[in-house]
């Protein structure tokens, strides 16, 4: 039986062959600068389709989403910090550089957060939660920049990768980048099958139209809380993975403007598909590494760009790719 | 606190509220007409506030700065609209958040091409540099009592155009039906642009204002956006009596916040404001449309 196959499942295929032989590549190459880059594109497109997960899929146009990376990247510099001075955390916890311990703790303090926020976002609607999750946002950001006790405004340098016992050693650029790489992959996938579960087609349907939802039984607030906490929770694991990946956390991970830059690369890969967005962080990183080589003004070129993507490409990138021969939604 | 204390705090308040309801009565009313999130409106606030520092530096007067500077982000907010803007309103607003976006990079990267990244500092003249007594022994300074009046004679300006006239009639008229008034033959496409570019030069004067009581520099929109942006969800977005009342609101909480919490919470006053009357009203305080 002939039956074709879906070009983006080519695309998938020779994507995941590229992502593997990228270290050995870039190493024989002697640049080992694109490791760290393309480790950086991977945390990236974790928090990209953590965001997707509300936005695309939810319709929660979050504003406020580098908050929870911003959180998940600080518990990491905040146990670290202890860690290397021999203090007490609150008086009472010691600080600790395991992975193990952090990694998650990461996830729930950011989940925790996102839960909080979520409870009274996403009450309002339309530009009214795109201004309070950004309100929200700009809370956690000033009460970082007045922490003074870990660096205030200037920030926090990580003495030491997070460990995970002697099962591998994130300083290694290497491990580093399959560690990212398996996060992204892994927590990724599970956000696909979120999105195919009877959860991810309620989310739908809320952003569909809620209030068929809510007529037809659904207690639309609690799936919308739910899936804000899910959210934030793994951006908080990308924020981990950005701590470890730049070894230095700061007040300007959550700047607003880090937000808009997650919109522009879910909008920019194409929303509501995951991938999308994950490609879309490629996309943006890329276009940022490549114009910044070419001017240091780069952002006069990416703005007019933004507006023309905007414009002309509705769907984002994904959107462009020729489909299959059969529905792939 | 003392009363003198309490009054020049007030004061303060009133001024950065004046200030806001600059920004604000044009980011609401576009919004509230040609439904359009506008994030380059704190773009507009820093060209205002260039053009005035360099036609001060050319000139030497503040007025003939003023004046210039209006005119200059009057003819600029006019010509985006037209150029780009326009097409964008009937898309989605996360489109127009992205598109304004797009705008604020680059009018943050045109300035400090143009202009260099160091800061500048407008040096008012001597007349202005002064303070009065409002009250026997409380001096407070000209130059923000200035902004104050100026800031509620626009207020009042904007109040008798938009209640009074037939300018002011066909917003309302266009705010509340669209279609409707385009039927009965006003050629809506030109009144857009005249309120786009209106609302974008009274960010400028808001910004040739700013200048010298802060620096002029690149990204000083960025902030004053996220502040008027809160205005503007506390009083009803479209609601230009909202926005006023939400400009002094969160002035004068801003400034009693700074003066009265610890730091860490002071910088949160106007945030955890909103964050509450959200709560408490998803719509804001006076919701323009029912």
């Amino acid at each position: 039986m002939a039956k074709s196959i879906s070009p983006r499942a080519v695309l998938g295929l020779l994507l995941a062959l590229a992502l593997l032989a990228l270290p050995p590549v870039a190493l024989s190459l002697g640049e080992p600068f694109y490791i760290g880059l393309a480790s950086r594109m991977l945390v990236f497109a974790l928090a990209a389709m953590s965001l997707d997960l509300i936005l695309g899929y939810g319709g929660l146009v979050c504003f406020g989403h580098a908050a929870f990376l911003g959180v998940g990247a600080y518990v990491v510099g905040i146990l670290g910090h202890h860690a290397a001075e021999q203090t007490l955390l609150f008086g009472i916890l010691p600080g600790t550089t395991s992975g193990w311990v952090t990694w998650p703790l990461a996830m729930l303090c950011a989940g925790f957060m996102a839960f909080l926020i979520g409870l009274v976002s996403v009450r309002t609607q339309g530009l009214y939660f795109i201004m309070i999750t950004l309100a929200f946002a700009q809370m956690a950001y000033f009460f970082f920049v007045t922490l003074k006790g870990y660096g205030g405004d200037d920030g926090l340098s990580l003495s030491q990768r997070s460990t995970f016992s002697d099962l591998v050693s994130l300083r290694d650029k290497t491990t580093f980048y399959y560690v990212a790489l398996a996060m992204a992959v892994l927590v990724g996938g599970g956000l696909v099958k979120v999105t195919r579960s009877r959860f991810g087609m309620v989310l739908r349907g809320i952003k569909e139209n809620e209030r068929r939802m809510l007529h037809i039984g659904i207690p639309t607030f609690r799936y919308k809380v739910a899936a804000f906490t899910l959210a934030g929770a793994v951006a908080g694991l990308a924020g981990a993975l950005l701590a470890n990946q730049t070894n230095f956390v700061s007040p300007a991970m959550m700047h607003w403007t880090r937000s808009g830059e997650l919109i522009v690369m879910v909008i920019l890969g194409g929303m509501g598909s995951l991938l999308g967005p994950a490609a879309g962080a490629v996309v943006f990183l890329t276009l940022e590494e490549v114009l910044s080589a070419y001017t240091e003004h780069w952002q006069i070129i990416l703005g007019p760009l933004l507006i023309l993507v905007v414009y002309f490409a509705r769907q984002g990138l994904y959107g462009m790719l020729p489909r299959g021969g059969r529905a792939d939604r | 606190m003392g009363i003198f204390l309490f009054a020049e705090q007030v004061l303060n308040g009133l001024q950065l509220g004046t200030m806001l309801f600059l920004m604000a009565s044009g980011l609401t009313l576009v919004f509230g007409i040609m439904n359009l999130v506008n994030l380059a409106h704190g773009s507009f606030y820093m060209m205002g506030a260039y053009f005035a520092a360099t036609l001060f530096k050319l000139t030497g007067s503040l007025v003939l700065a003023a004046a210039g500077a209006f005119v200059g982000v009057l003819v600029l907010g006019m010509a985006l609209e037209i150029a780009i803007l326009h097409s964008f309103y009937r898309r989605d607003h996360l489109d127009q958040v992205l598109a304004t976006f797009g705008m604020i990079l680059f009018f943050n990267e045109l300035v400090r091409m143009v202009w260099g990244p160091q800061a500048y500092f407008l040096a008012l003249p001597e007349a202005l540099n002064g303070s009065v007594e409002l009250i026997p022994g409380a001096p407070y300074p000209v130059y923000r009592l200035i902004v104050i009046v100026v800031g509620l004679i626009v207020a009042l300006g904007l109040y008798l155009l938009i209640s009074r006239s037939r300018i002011g009639m066909l917003i309302r008229a266009g705010a509340s039906n669209r279609t409707m008034i385009e039927a009965l033959g006003v050629n809506i496409r030109v009144l857009f642009t005249v309120v786009f570019g209106l609302g974008a030069a009274l960010a400028g004067l808001a910004g040739t204002m700013a200048g010298p009581l802060l620096a002029v520099q690149v990204g000083m929109g960025d902030s004053i956006l996220i502040t008027t942006l809160v205005v503007i969800v506390i009083g009803g977005i479209g609601s230009v009596r909202g926005a006023f009342l939400a400009s002094l609101l969160v002035g004068l909480s801003d400034t009693f916040g700074r003066m009265l919490l610890p730091a860490s919470l002071a910088e949160m006053t106007i945030y955890i404001l909103m964050a509450v009357i959200l709560y408490r009203r998803p719509q804001g305080l006076f919701p323009a449309h029912g």
